[in-house]
């Protein structure tokens, strides 16, 4: 019997645990290590930021659906990863901590055969003075959405902005990225807009200045350098398309910038061209940047060989090419296409956690050296889809022999994504940008010019493509709870 | 007497060199009977890219 430890549970983690485990069975091990005790679908908790859901619509236990799925769930978080074993034993193992299960605090040594990180991002708040509380976790100068709990705490401190706007006090909110790094540019676009939507319904529009603060080096660049799609003969840039939403909706913008300061109502930021500023709020939603959350690895000596492992972001290296150099030399063929670790074999990386070779904007930043640019998102569905390929890969692994097997391939710069961005909720009142880019990664060598085959490549902005979000949100829950007929439905 | 659709372009400097949507164009993303149309349309280019990704 062997064992497989997934460590993470998000959307590529608990993709990656629940098929390994049906495509394996009972005679293999497959153990999930999350320090969470809910599931989260993520991309709603915009909607619960803004009071349209309850935190209860976008989580679920984890512990029943894995008992069903007869998956080991240990709510602990991973701590550190010992793939050479120690001075007893050859057997690679990683530490854990419990987070909950009546064993708060315990550390305990798990065995492995084979490692699949799925763990995530840590929401890196401190690397902002201001923006996180000097411990780790988000300071009290802004708001989050990134997880339901943040979200909960954002649409209370949302409720008083509009309550004092309804007395006729003047508010003002700034929503974007919290750093020159950050990624999910999409989750911030969609909470302004909601904001915007709500403010609206609420009858106080009028009483806020809404303004959007972010990395992009222009609006519409999401991290993935933008898009281009077929719109009445032409093929028009994102960019012509994201400034015009935000025009029709009165948000200015702030772009290429850096915040490098956040104080209680003021954020100060620097600008790609090297000028700095402060900008003023009474409510400020900015989005963290991202890093790896923190593993150690070590030798069999004790030995610290985290490095071998993990890049400097803390970030899994995988099967990319990290030498690429210069933007001018980047290709397609440099992102990763197994998530295979090069040293350990039986060490795989998926969704958030894998080392990307380097950005997919341009790369850019200030006149006096800051980088202020876009890093690659890797959310959504190209994070289920690696999670399941990484899953066929260990299941082949373990049922042919490690030698034998054959690797799947899941690289974002072969695949497509979909994206279904809320720009305001309701029946007959919502919209949303639904978009389709293909691929993810641009490949300049197979579609010269836009880097995208435009064929596949397509958004358009109605209610249709709200219907779409809020069909996709119950789809995804009811995949995620391994309700009949699960497998079915894509990632 | 400028329509009502474009009153907001004119509120910042930067808001002035952006398409600007017609109304007839603003009243298409929330007409129901429209929007039923594009959802099956949207449908069946997101089912074509998921296939062409998997």
């Amino acid at each position: 019997m062997a064992r497989l430890i997934v460590m993470g549970g998000g959307v590529s983690g608990h993709t990656a645990a629940t098929f390994a485990k049906k495509w394996l069975g009972n005679e293999h091990e497959v153990v999930v290590v999350t320090p969470n005790s809910q599931w989260n679908w993520i991309p709603s908790n915009i909607w619960v930021g803004v009071g349209q859901m309850n935190k209860e619509d976008v989580v679920f236990p984890l512990a029943p659906v894995y008992e069903k799925a007869g998956i080991d769930y240990r709510q602990a978080k991973a701590i550190s990863i010992h793939p050479y074993g120690n001075k007893q034993s050859d057997k690679e193992y990683i530490t854990i901590e419990y987070t909950g299960q009546g064993k708060e605090g315990q550390t305990e040594e798990l065995t492995y055969d084979y490692l699949i990180n799925a763990t995530g991002p840590k929401l890196n708040f401190d690397a902002t003075p201001g923006l996180g509380d000097g411990k780790g976790q988000m300071g009290s100068n802004t708001v989050s959405v990134c997880t339901a709990d943040h979200a909960v705490h954002a649409n209370l401190e949302l409720q008083q902005i509009f309550e004092k706007a309804k007395k006729g006090e003047r508010q003002k909110i700034l929503v974007g990225t919290g750093h020159g790094m950050c990624t999910c540019q999409g989750a911030a676009f969609e909470y302004i807009f909601n904001i915007e939507h709500e403010a609206k319904k609420a009858g106080v529009r009028d009483m806020l200045d809404i303004k959007w603060i972010s990395n992009e080096s222009f609006l519409g660049d999401f991290g993935m350098g933008g898009l281009h799609m077929k719109v009445g003969g032409y093929v028009v840039s994102s960019k012509l398309f994201a400034e015009s939403l935000f025009s029709e909706r009165d948000v200015p913008w702030l772009i290429g910038a850096h915040v490098s300061k956040v104080e209680k109502g003021k954020a100060h930021y620097e600008l790609l061209d090297g000028t700095t500023g402060v900008e003023e709020f009474d409510f400020a939603m900015l989005i963290p940047p991202f890093a790896g959350v923190g593993f150690k690895a070590y030798d069999k000596e004790g030995e610290d060989m985290t490095d071998v492992i993990f890049a400097p972001n803390g970030f899994m290296k995988v099967d990319a090419k990290y030498d690429a150099g210069a933007y001018e030399n980047w290709k397609a063929s440099d992102w990763p296409r197994t998530y295979q670790n090069p040293t350990f074999k039986n060490m795989f990386a998926c969704g958030i956690a894998f080392a990307p070779p380097h950005l997919i904007s341009k790369p850019a930043s200030s006149v006096n050296g800051t980088p202020i640019n876009p890093t690659p998102p890797r959310t959504g569905m190209p994070s289920g889809i690696i999670g399941k390929a990484v899953a066929h890969s260990v299941c082949d692994m373990i049922k042919n022999g490690a030698e034998n097997a054959h690797l799947h391939e899941a690289s974002m710069a072969e695949m497509g994504a979909a994206c279904v961005a809320s720009a305001g909720k309701g029946l007959t009142t919502g919209t949303a940008a639904a978009m389709t880019v293909y691929p993810v990664v641009p490949d300049f060598e197979k579609y010269p010019g836009t880097g995208r085959d435009t064929d596949y490549t397509f958004g358009e902005i109605g209610l249709a493509g709200h219907w779409i979000k809020h069909i996709l949100h119950h789809l995804f829950i009811y995949k995620a709870k391994l309700k009949p007929g699960w497998t079915l439905i894509p990632e | 007497m400028a329509k009502k659709e474009e009153e907001n372009f004119a509120k910042k400097d930067q808001f002035t060199l952006t398409m600007i949507p017609s109304g007839f164009a603003r009243k298409m993303r929330t007409c129901v009977i429209w929007q039923f149309i594009r959802f099956i349309a949207i449908n069946i280019k997101m089912l074509v890219v998921v296939s062409k990704s998997h």
